[in-house]
């Protein structure tokens, strides 16, 4: 036995490769869909063609006699499985409408994927090949798929709800009664916009996979998912099934990528330990990538309308926004929430009087649910606000860089309260702006884009920015209770010392693919002066991690890597009252560097932690009251969101003749605060960014005018490979956060908070020449090939 | 071939779907036999039957790269081969490539430059840039992105994964 020596590490701020790595680059790492559980039958989901229609019939026998399948079942069926509903979590208003949905459909079918009938069979082959031979009749209905049209309520949905509208979420803050009006009748400048949020398929490329396993005994089960939250899904699972709490327990394995998709509870979670629990059998279930596109979540689908007003300055005065949020057939976990969390963030990073009138009204559609996608609201309303700021120096004439200059919140306002009542912790914008200027050597390009950009040109150089801020770290329960979310927002940590000075860190996020096993054991590795290799940190498992919240909204370092470093402190106080006992010194006379306590003045009277671990563990010299072993646990609630911030800037190419945008250069700066592990956080910019691209000239889920999903597999829509996408040049800026002892702040969802609106403002600059000032997304080559012709038409006339 | 060609055929299922092949595929460098339906696809044979569970399963298009293998030395993709059509082939699986615990030096490359997240696409993306440097072993960065184009990633935007391929590349 090795006692682990204690030294400073000064390990934060390194590029310390991943612990991660060798297991999934070996293919050691298990992945749900590799656990091998012997006796599991599999589930297999038949799932409806049609968007919107009556089950007339359903006729399963033919199913029932091919080899290998052990039972089949409707919604009918298993309707007694259900003690509740499926969850959503948050009712954002109290007269919110709500349709009851269960795991399978029960008379009529709502979206084109909504599952139908349950095939359990001895094999994976066995139960796919049995739905082929179920037979159901329906009577199709007509597919409410266009916004407006579902606020129309011309054709309703759910019948017993009398309309499509499931809530109208209004905001007005107004520093005096009626200002918002009043600045629009006074303003020098009205923008007046409309921007549509396609519909996107977050597309994780380990699709969805489940293993419900009962244990003989007991009623206790365990079920192994693909999910970003264990936790949050134990507590669910056991309400929506009625079993007691403490029997459900969660694992998710290696988990293949999320983005939000995998932060939901999922009908197929409920039929596999349903089925387990019926059958007393290991029941399974994976996910085929047709059936993704379909069955699990798609994000954005918002129409907003924006208007801003303006002084002879550009100096804003007020903001109104309206906005149509796609719900999809039925709310999933947070399906209703996405839009408020944009709510907050329409002021963008810009400094305007109280002037703010926002609703949102939401409606449900024949098309699958949407739910959080990576950004969740906050891209939406970024793009909102960075696009109408184009808009607004283009009608004034200026350079929308300098007309950001003038509205940007400025370092010295800081901590500054927003319109939307929520204050901005830290910032320093024009610094991030300028630093991305510079990177982009914007100068030269404007010059070159002169020189370029002259009458009858076919390639089009255009230079686009955003700044934003990524309102994450989710989140102050209290500020939750305010939004009426059903939740709170802490994260728990527990940190333990073993005798031989071995540390464990067990917490209650749970990665697919952050890192936080490395970065974890940093933040203990610098805190307690033992080597990050000496640091385990166990997470994703309900048994082990009992408490937590999960991750997602760019939460688990800045609430969950906060809570590990509470944690250790917590630790570290319990030893130095061992350490003052064991150095007959009163506990303020000591200092605890580098992981050794000494007494102040005196460095040769000295205890590594290492003894007082082991001293701990013995118990045989401990002070009176002092309980035995080193471990210390904490739930820490934010005490704010956190406030990452950047400004992306990029340059690109248009070829008027084919409309195909090249992405020529790409500048990101980010402002995460300190960074605990600089190759974790570039990796999530580039990632984010690459989504954000991905939102602005690839993807759309497309849906036909009855409800189908045109899209629906990885040929069809269009990820980007590494040959869409440019190289990502990052620089960061460093405002520490000041609500946290590390300073730190998320940076997940920034890249793609970032991208959309630096792109899209990029093609309209290049096309500027030619009177383009609007552009949808995806811009496709079509698309832009077609904005183009619409304006160089319009302009002859 | 034996087509099943949906509900309405005049056989069912299962008498169609009982037969089996005799293969024997060498995986890894040890030979594997096996009796395979004529439908069963190369990487369900290598995940189910042989176990071996590192190459994954992204799409059902072929579209996105996680299931590339190496077989007789050349990078596909296992979901575009019947097993059956692997019959007497050897094939290498992410699994192969690290010898006595010491990762392959595109393994290491990936590590250094930090060119996974979630790792799902990972072994695929891996075979596939060894087999990019089997035919191309200095790529430009172009190259590198052009010939990784069948491979998806959802994680790391490709910057990191291309700057592995070019630094596995220059340590040749």
């Amino acid at each position: 036995m090795t006692i682990t020596e204690n030294k400073p590490t000064n390990i934060i701020g390194t590029r310390l490769l991943r612990r991660e790595d060798p297991p999934l680059l070996t293919g050691e790492a298990k992945f749900t869909n590799d656990l091998n559980i012997p006796g599991a039958l599999h589930l297999s989901v038949l799932r409806s063609p049609y968007a919107h229609a009556k089950i007339k019939s359903i006729n399963v026998s033919a199913a029932l006699k091919i080899a290998g399948v052990v039972a089949v079942y409707t919604g009918k069926d298993l309707q007694s499985a259900w003690a509740a509903p499926m969850p959503c979590a948050w009712p954002v208003t109290p007269d919110m409408k709500n349709p009851p949905h269960f795991p399978l459909a029960i008379d009529k079918v709502n979206y084109v994927g909504d599952g139908v009938v349950a095939v359990l069979a001895t094999n994976e082959t066995a139960s796919r090949d049995a739905l082929d031979a179920i037979d159901v009749e329906y009577e199709p209905l007509q597919a409410v798929v266009d916004l407006e049209d579902a606020l129309s309520d011309k054709n309703v949905i759910h019948k017993d709800l009398g309309t499509n509208k499931s809530y109208t979420w209004p905001l007005l803050v107004e520093e005096t009664p009626g200002c918002v009006e009043e600045a629009f009748k006074k303003a020098k400048y009205k923008i007046k916009e409309r921007y549509v949020q396609q519909r996107l398929i977050p597309m994780a490329m380990e699709p969805r996979a489940i293993a419900a396993v009962p244990q003989p005994f007991g009623g206790d089960i365990t079920l192994y998912s693909s999910t970003q939250i264990p936790h949050i899904l134990k507590v669910m699972t056991a309400l929506t099934l009625g079993i007691p709490e403490q029997q459900v327990r969660v694992v998710a394995p290696s988990v293949g990528g999320g983005f939000g998709s995998k932060l939901d509870v999922y009908a197929e979670e409920l039929l596999c330990m349903a089925l387990a629990r019926k059958h007393s059998t290991p029941v399974r279930w994976v996910e085929e990538r047709t059936e993704n596109t379909q069955a699990t979540i798609q994000g954005r689908g918002q129409i907003q309308h924006v208007e801003l007003a303006a002084d002879e300055n550009g100096k804003i005065t007020a903001v109104r926004v309206r906005i149509i949020g796609d719900m999809g057939a039925y709310l999933q976990l947070v399906t209703p929430g996405v839009p408020l969390l944009g709510a907050f963030l329409y002021a963008g990073v810009y400094d305007i009087p109280k002037a703010y009138d926002f609703s949102c009204t939401s409606v449900f559609t024949n098309l699958t649910p949407t739910d959080a996608y990576r950004g969740a609201g906050r891209p939406e309303a970024t793009y909102a606000i960075e696009m109408a700021i184009e808009a607004l120096a283009r009608e004034m004439k200026i350079d929308s860089f300098e007309l950001r200059k003038r509205n940007y919140i400025k370092k010295e306002q800081f901590p500054y309260t927003a319109f939307s009542g929520l204050t901005y912790d830290s910032g320093d914008h024009l610094l991030a702006a300028e630093k991305a200027a510079t990177m982009t050597d914007l100068a030269s390009v404007r010059a070159q884009q002169k020189k370029q950009n002259v009458p009858g040109a076919t390639k089009l150089l255009g230079v686009g920015m955003s700044s934003y801020f990524e309102m994450c770290g989710l989140a102050p329960s209290r500020v939750l209770a305010s939004l009426n979310y059903s939740a709170g927002g802490w994260e728990a940590a527990t940190v333990r010392v073993l005798p031989t000075n071995k540390v464990q860190v067990i917490t209650g996020t749970s990665p697919h693919g952050q890192g936080h096993e490395t970065s974890w054991a940093m933040i203990a590795s610098e805190k307690l002066g033992v080597a990050p290799e000496d640091v385990d940190v166990l997470h994703s498992d309900t048994a082990i991690s009992a408490l937590g919240l999960d991750t997602y909204g760019s939460r688990s370092l800045p609430v969950g890597g906060v809570a590990i470093a509470l944690a250790c402190d917590k630790v570290i106080e319990k030893a130095k009252l061992i350490a003052a006992h064991q150095l007959e010194c009163a506990a303020e006379d000591l200092q605890f560097v580098g992981g050794t306590f000494s007494v102040k003045g005196s460095p040769d009277r000295a205890l590594p932690l290492a003894a007082i671990a082991f001293g701990a563990f013995t118990a045989h010299n401990l002070p009176d009251g002092c309980e035995p072993n080193l471990e210390a646990q904490v739930s820490y609630d934010p005490p704010n969101f956190s406030w990452p911030f950047g400004t992306h800037m990029c340059v690109v190419e248009v070829d008027t003749e084919t409309g195909a945008v090249k992405i020529l250069k790409y500048i990101a700066v980010d402002d995460c605060g300190n960074q605990i592990n600089p190759l974790i956080v570039e990796g999530q910019v580039h990632g984010g960014v690459v989504q954000g691209i991905a939102q602005a000239l690839f993807e759309e889920a497309v849906y036909d005018s009855d409800g189908n999903l045109k899209s629906s597999n990885l040929s069809e829509y269009l990820v980007p490979a590494a040959s869409d996408v440019p190289a990502i040049t990052t620089g960061h800026t460093i405002t520490p956060s000041p609500t946290n002892q590390l300073g730190v702040k998320g940076v997940g969802e920034a890249g793609t908070i970032g991208a959309a609106p630096t792109v899209m403002t990029a093609i309209i600059d290049a096309l500027s020449s030619l009177g383009v000032t609007s552009m949808a997304m995806p811009a496709s080559p079509q698309t832009v090939w077609k904005t183009i012709q619409e304006a160089t038409r319009g302009g002859k006339k | 071939m034996i087509a099943y060609r949906g509900k309405r055929s005049a056989m069912a299922p299962n008498q169609i779907w009982g037969l089996k092949m005799k293969v024997s595929i060498t995986v890894n460098g040890k030979e594997h036999h096996g009796d395979v339906e004529p439908r069963t696809l190369l990487v369900h044979y290598i995940r189910e039957v042989i176990g071996l569970t590192g190459t994954n399963v992204g799409c059902d298009t072929s579209s996105c790269g996680a299931c590339t293998i190496h077989m007789n030395g050349e990078a596909v993709k296992s979901c575009t081969i019947l097993a059956v059509q692997a019959d007497g082939a050897s094939v290498t699986t992410i699994e192969g490539l690290a010898r006595d615990g010491v990762m392959h030096p595109m393994q290491t490359a990936f590590m250094e430059n930090h060119g996974l997240q979630c790792g799902y696409c990972t072994p695929g993306m891996v075979m596939a840039a060894i087999g990019l440097l089997n035919e191309n072993p200095k790529p430009t960065e172009e190259e590198v992105r052009m010939g990784l184009e069948g491979n998806l990633c959802r994680c790391t935007g490709y910057h990191n994964i291309v700057k592995s391929v070019l630094a596995a590349a220059s340590a040749k």
